[in-house]
């Protein structure tokens, strides 16, 4: 049970990591990015791309990725969502679905429907041994370390910043933000660049502790959708603990029956939804 | 018209004047021209499948460059439609409606896996056109389509092997190297996954008539993001053979974290996820000793009706065209086509009827192995031959090499299996 349950902690980790990215963006422009597993799977390839051509090791391929992810995230937000914004969600949501459909078939035709991963240098296969039969492997560890810095990290920025202050503020009231002086889409601009990062992370590391391929984007939206709505929108925390919940009552679905797992997942997930609407630990107003 | 079929034509009055009446028909009529229609998943989550395609359309295209001398006599112009379905099953019946309703195609061919023939065979046999598919065990084609062992379908034919091959051939392969004969399954809850695990019709009553023990824990969603309470399932079981039918993404996962458990099973065969070079590349050296099964192989001893080509050399002129490796689907995709070009050889006529009755009648030996439809498990359905194969180094590269054959005894085995390796 125990293995279980820190099984089912890192895989949260995971889906922490998938679903920060999105957290933010919501949490600041009320924007839902359909887009977000294609996102991933597209910096996952992007990361492969620059490992086969510069030969570099893991880490310095993330840091290389993450300015690459900020500033096309910027310019993403700027050229792109910044006009579909109003008070109407449809038109973003529209947007990011058929951005999605696009980044599916560009990779495809870019790179064909095979499977690739990043080599990681035999870092997916390596684990710490526990004693007593009980491993755990080095690359979910590093995924939840990396998880919790950047929730800690997005939180301080959020509280203590004035980048942070700034989201704030257009979250709340995007008209007296701007009668304060604000560009509300020069704000956007930075979150949705921030959120790309996050993004970009959590592509490396998909990249690394599985294969990917051109069309297994949709599928990874739907437990970062679900980690963010259990925690609560607008809070960091929140995500990471409603990607935990997740992680670990699907691990311990899968303990009792491999059918259960997955709809473990998403019964948690509606029995939150009925108990409390805005999720666990909301920050923001829906 | 040739010496040969004009004599045949003399052989009765009534024939003789036969050939009067076609020995005029160029002076009066233009070359007609016969449509295939070809669907397949060019797009989408299975386009692995539709690699080799263009090379496929492009050699094909070549032979029928000069047009078509039916056996009749009768010359006639091929065109050949290609239509993505996108691996989408609507998709696919959109698309072949288009082809039947708007192009007026005169066959259809279509492949790989049910997702596609299905939808396509349905629409064709709605529509009274001849159609002939592959890649896709026949059970799924036949049963999913609510076929009648009895009487069969009218339009629609298929040739691939069936689940009691693969379930011969794997059974027979984890017999040849020494286990405790405790198999741990993934069969996931799809339809390739219920098929394998079903309680009567799939993989369980025949390991325990072989006396393997089978560690099933049962049909689960997938994607699956951790695997870890299956391989603790396994591990304490001892399972010593892992076999499944799941994605490359689920199986690398899978693998990786055996890996990380220190979970090291003696036979890994996992259809699905290791069938092509793409997918074993990203796995890396954990590949090597990957079993798996084979519908087609360069070592298979079969010669193309179409260009001649043994096995072989096909896959060779595949490398040279397109620089990458040979994958599976190559054989299935050529052998198509030459069902295709040698059904409307034989009927040299535009008649749905005549094209059907050619189908029918199919006794042809292609580079996937003779497909002959009079012989089948049941009426529409003909079989070709399967093996099982192991990834095995090749110089630097990782191989395909053929390790079972007790299916197919025709085609040889290249080598001895192999227990997985760990260092």
């Amino acid at each position: 049970m125990i293995e279980t349950i820190t099984q089912g902690i890192l895989l949260g980790g995971l889906y922490c990591i998938f679903a920060l990215g999105l957290s933010l963006m919501f949490g600041v422009m009320r924007l839902t990015n359909i887009a977000l597993g294609d996102q991933i799977i597209i910096s996952g390839f992007i990361a492969i791309g620059i490992a086969s051509v510069l030969q570099l090791n893991i880490v310095l391929i993330g840091l290389a990725l993450l300015p690459c992810a900020y500033v096309s995230g910027y310019l993403f937000q700027r050229a792109v969502l910044n006009p579909t914004l109003s008070r109407d969600p449809v038109p973003s949501l529209v947007v990011t679905f058929g951005l999605s459909i696009v980044i599916q078939n560009v990779l495809q035709e870019l790179f064909s429907a095979n499977p690739r991963s990043l080599d990681s240098g035999g870092l997916n296969t390596q684990s710490i041994d526990l004693g007593g039969g009980f491993v755990i492997g080095v690359l979910p560890l590093i995924i939840f370390a990396t998880a919790i810095a950047c929730t800690f990290g997005l939180q301080m920025l959020f509280s203590k910043t004035s980048t942070g202050r700034s989201f704030r503020a257009v979250s709340d009231d995007r008209e007296i933000a701007e009668l304060m002086g604000l560009s509300a889409k020069k704000v956007y601009a930075t979150a949705t660049g921030i959120a790309f990062c996050l993004i970009a992370i959590a592509g490396l590391f998909q990249s690394m502790r599985t294969t990917i391929s051109p069309a297994d984007g949709p599928s990874l939206l739907l437990f970062a959708f679900e980690a963010v709505i259990i925690g609560g929108m607008g809070s960091f925390w929140g995500t990471f603990a409603g990607a935990l919940i997740l992680g670990i009552t699907q691990q311990i679905g899968f303990m009792f029956d491999p059918a259960w797992g997955i709809w473990f997942g998403h019964l948690v997930f509606i029995i939150i939804l009925f108990i409390k609407p805005n999720g666990l630990f909301p920050k923001t107003k829906g | 018209m040739t010496n040969k079929s004009r004599r045949t034509f003399l052989k009765t009055a009534l024939a003789a004047s036969a050939a009067v009446g076609t020995l005029q028909s160029p002076f009066v009529h233009a070359r007609q021209t016969l449509k295939i229609g070809y669907v397949s998943p060019r797009t989408g989550p299975l386009a692995a499948f539709s690699e080799p395609d263009e090379f496929t359309l492009q050699q094909v295209r070549k032979v029928l460059a000069k047009g078509l001398t039916a056996t009749n006599g009768e010359q006639f112009d091929i065109e050949i439609i290609y239509k993505d379905t996108q691996s989408n099953p609507n998709r696919a019946a959109e698309v072949t409606a288009e082809l039947i309703l708007k192009d007026g195609v005169d066959l259809v061919v279509a492949c790989s896996t049910p997702t596609t023939t299905n939808p396509v065979a349905d629409q064709c046999e709605l529509n009274g056109v001849p159609c002939v598919t592959n890649d896709a065990p026949w059970q799924p084609y036949f049963f999913g389509r609510g076929g009648d062992p009895k009487t069969g379908f009218e339009w629609t034919y298929h040739f691939f092997w069936g689940l009691e091959d693969i379930i011969g051939s794997y059974a027979s392969l984890w017999e040849k190297i020494e286990t405790n004969k405790s198999v741990g399954a993934l069969w996931p809850n799809d339809e390739d996954g219920l098929a394998w695990g079903d309680e009567n019709r799939g993989f369980p009553p025949v390991l325990a008539k072989k006396g393997f023990q089978i560690i099933d824990r049962g049909r689960f969603q997938v994607p699956v993001n951790d695997f870890s309470t299956f391989i603790s399932a396994f591990r304490e079981k001892e399972v010593e053979i892992i076999t499944g039918v799941i994605t490359p993404p689920d199986f690398a996962n899978f693998w990786n974290q055996s890996g990380q458990m220190g979970f090291q099973p003696k036979i890994v065969t996992v259809a699905k996820a290791t069938e092509f070079p793409a997918a074993i590349k990203a796995i890396g050296d954990r590949a090597e000793g990957l079993t798996v099964e084979l519908m087609w192989s360069p070592a298979n001893p079969f010669n193309s009706s179409l260009t001649g080509q043994t096995a072989r050399e096909l896959a060779d002129e595949y490398k040279a065209t397109t620089g990458i490796a040979w994958t599976q689907t190559l054989g299935m995709k050529h052998s198509l086509f030459e069902v295709a070009i040698d059904v409307l050889k034989r009927a040299g006529s535009k008649e749905p009827e005549v094209i059907r009755d050619a189908i029918a009648s199919t006794n042809l030996n292609t580079v996937a192995g003779s497909v002959n439809f009079q012989h089948g498990p049941v009426p529409n359905v003909a079989k070709t031959p399967l093996v099982t194969g192991q990834w095995q180094k090749r110089g630097k590269e990782l191989e395909l090499i053929i390790v079972e054959n007790s299916q197919a005894p025709m085609i040889p085995v290249e080598s001895e299996l192999m227990p997985m390796k760990y260092s």
